[in-house]
């Protein structure tokens, strides 16, 4: 059977051959028909965008356009005012540290979360205790932010409830900009840890169980086999994961800062980040020079991280780079 | 013997575990039980995890004082349910012409879409186009058309239709059918499974979007309910923290305020916790699925 089609395909093939571009065109056109609403769509909210990557070089007036507008004179203005903008700084350097932590936290909390979970014989607690985990995936950031405000509010915050019947002063979370690297990374472990570990988990529950077999033969603990069979088994889905996710160490979630700081100016010398930077000087100041011309450094330095990432990671595993 | 250290690291573990989910649960209880207490216990007493008194007005300010939250809910509604099936219609007919295995040029049309995944304009430009020159400023479709085509999720459908075997197009064509019909009639049932996943995925953005709505919706009466929730909460903080004054600040504590907050929470969040138990394993599939390389 199966050779049969695929002799029948080679043939059709070969009758087609040479036929020309058009004529295999017009022959699929229906699909090309089937195409066209994702092409469109992609189209005007992916490439469009993309050609206005020009704005950062541009004077942008918002009756002319995007190729309208005239040129910035000298060309480099935008970006020379962003170079000597303190906050623009702040926010390059906060980006990076911030995510530099939540990478290096995300991974002990979602890989300690995989192995534990692995070591789980009982299939109920196993199974509830995901279910647990994986919920606060599913609420949005806003959510997440009225969470963390019933916590850590002043008045009637439950950590400051505690805080006062261990006899101390309640703190202020919203003006101790110090403190927010720590809660922003525990809200992000809180709400995405359940769905990280799903992957970690996956690659776990298909390893071979006659490795940890043979490993209790000779004699291994359950630590052993932890730390000599699941660890190095995880490590190429780590490091690929780990990769990736330095690949867009430049791109902060803007929902997640964005809910939880909101315009809670005080906090901003710990927590302003590229993307709201770049949010408040378009829609708040209406600095689009400023905005379009960090937004450009970030677009361009992504994309290069993106690329850097995926090559290394195409090099340690073929098969886990994304392309 | 090792047994006994073995089960000693097995109850740190079942205590760790046990911990975290609680810890996930935690605020969740505690929300809904905000929004069931008075708001003179809330004040005097901070956030509990079992209400003193149990009392449902905050539900019923929420309901009857206030036309936003009912129109709030209605778009949220409108713009997950138009939103998940055109996306899934749009990406699915994409992804079928990308699987053909008889169209040569369907490698063309994936470097179209991955471009996508890799290149990206950033916030201004895309704000700018969407606005100038695509006018969704303050309309519904600027909640609906931006994420509509995702080349993530077609490339996922599109290796699910792979997956299918070349004969079925065969005998369909032999049976006369044309590509569109074998799409609508053949593939899209068969394809099940991944739509499903997929659209409980896209769903989800769209009932969890506000970003959308913080960007383009500036009328009142359009903003979704996440949007509406982040309003409210910003606003009494902003009361809270932004003057001095106690005459303000004493009224911000009157308003049942804390309450409402916690309520509306609790509707914003509601659909998500009733289908949850359902939808939970069609999510842990997708991801695994999608794990597997894209």
């Amino acid at each position: 059977m199966k050779i049969e089609t695929e002799a029948g395909r080679t043939i059709a093939r070969a009758r087609t051959k040479g036929n020309g571009v058009v004529r295999e065109l017009i022959r699929n056109r229906t699909l090309l028909l089937m195409f066209l609403p994702v092409a469109t769509l992609l189209f005007l909210f992916n490439y469009l965008p993309l050609a206005g990557l020009v704005i950062a070089f541009k004077n942008f007036q918002f009756t002319e356009g995007i190729f309208g507008s005239d040129w910035a004179s000298p060309i480099l203005n935008n970006f020379d005012y962003l170079l000597s903008s303190e906050t623009a700084y702040r926010a390059v350097r906060n980006t990076i540290l911030l995510n530099a932590l939540f990478i290096a936290v995300g991974l002990v909390f979602e890989v300690g979360l995989a192995l534990m979970l692995n070591e789980i014989r009982n299939k109920y607690f196993k199974r509830v205790t995901q279910s647990l985990t994986f919920l606060p995936f599913f609420i949005s950031w806003i959510v997440v932010g009225v969470f963390a405000y019933n916590l850590m509010n002043f008045e009637s915050g439950a950590v400051n409830r505690i805080i006062q019947s261990l006899g101390f002063d309640p703190i202020d979370f919203y003006s101790e900009a110090g403190l927010w690297p720590f809660i922003l990374t525990l809200a992000l472990r809180w709400k995405v840890t359940g769905y990280g570990t799903i992957i970690y988990l996956a690659a776990l529950t298909s390893v071979d169980n006659s490795y940890y077999e043979a490993a209790s033969i000779d004699g291994a603990s359950r630590w052993q086999q932890m730390r000599y069979i699941s660890i190095p088994l995880l490590k190429p889905t780590i490091m690929i994961l780990t990769l990736l996710a330095v690949g867009r160490i430049m791109n902060a979630d803007f929902g997640m800062f964005y809910a939880m700081i909101g315009d809670a100016a005080l906090l901003f010398p710990t927590t302003d980040v590229i993307d709201t930077f770049v949010y408040r000087s378009l829609r708040k100041s209406g600095d689009i020079g400023m905005a379009s011309a960090a937004g450009f450094v970030q677009s361009i330095v992504a994309f290069v991280l993106v690329l850097g990432s995926n090559y290394i990671a195409r090099k340690a595993d073929r098969d886990s780079a994304i392309f | 013997m090792p047994l006994k250290k073995y089960t000693f690291g097995q109850a740190c573990i079942v205590a760790m575990i046990s911990l975290f989910s609680l810890a996930c649960l935690f605020p969740f209880i505690m929300v809904i039980s905000g929004s069931l207490s008075t708001e003179n216990d809330i004040v005097t007493h901070g956030y509990s995890l079992i209400p003193r008194h149990v009392t449902f007005d905050s539900y019923r300010i929420l309901i009857l004082g206030s036309n936003r939250i009912v129109d709030a809910y209605v778009i949220s509604a409108i713009v997950t349910a138009v939103g998940t099936v055109l996306s899934l219609i749009v990406t699915s007919m994409g992804a079928y012409a990308m699987a053909r295995r008889s169209f040569r040029y369907r490698n063309v049309l994936s470097i179209y879409a991955i471009i996508t995944i890799l290149f990206n304009g950033g916030l201004v430009p895309w704000y700018i186009i969407c606005v100038r020159y695509l006018e969704l400023k303050d309309t519904m479709w600027a909640m609906i058309l931006p994420p509509l085509a995702n080349a993530f999720n077609m490339f996922l459908i599109r290796n699910f239709m792979m997956s299918m075997p070349e004969d079925l197009h065969e005998s369909a064509k032999m049976d006369g059918a044309g590509e569109f019909r074998i799409y609508a009639q053949l593939i899209i049932p068969l394809s099940t499974p991944v739509l499903a996943t997929i659209g409980l995925f896209v769903s989800l953005g769209y009932w969890n979007d506000w970003f959308l709505g913080l960007m383009f919706v500036d009328k009142q009466e359009l903003q979704p309910l996440q949007l509406l929730l982040r309003t409210l909460i910003s606003n009494v903080e902003f009361l809270r923290s932004s003057s001095n004054s106690m005459d303000i600040q004493r009224i911000a504590m009157q308003l049942p305020s804390e309450s409402i907050k916690m309520a509306l929470t609790v509707v914003t969040i509601g659909p998500i916790i009733f289908l949850y138990p359902f939808l939970q394993r069609y999510f842990v599939k997708g991801l695994m699925v999608g794990a597997v390389k894209g």
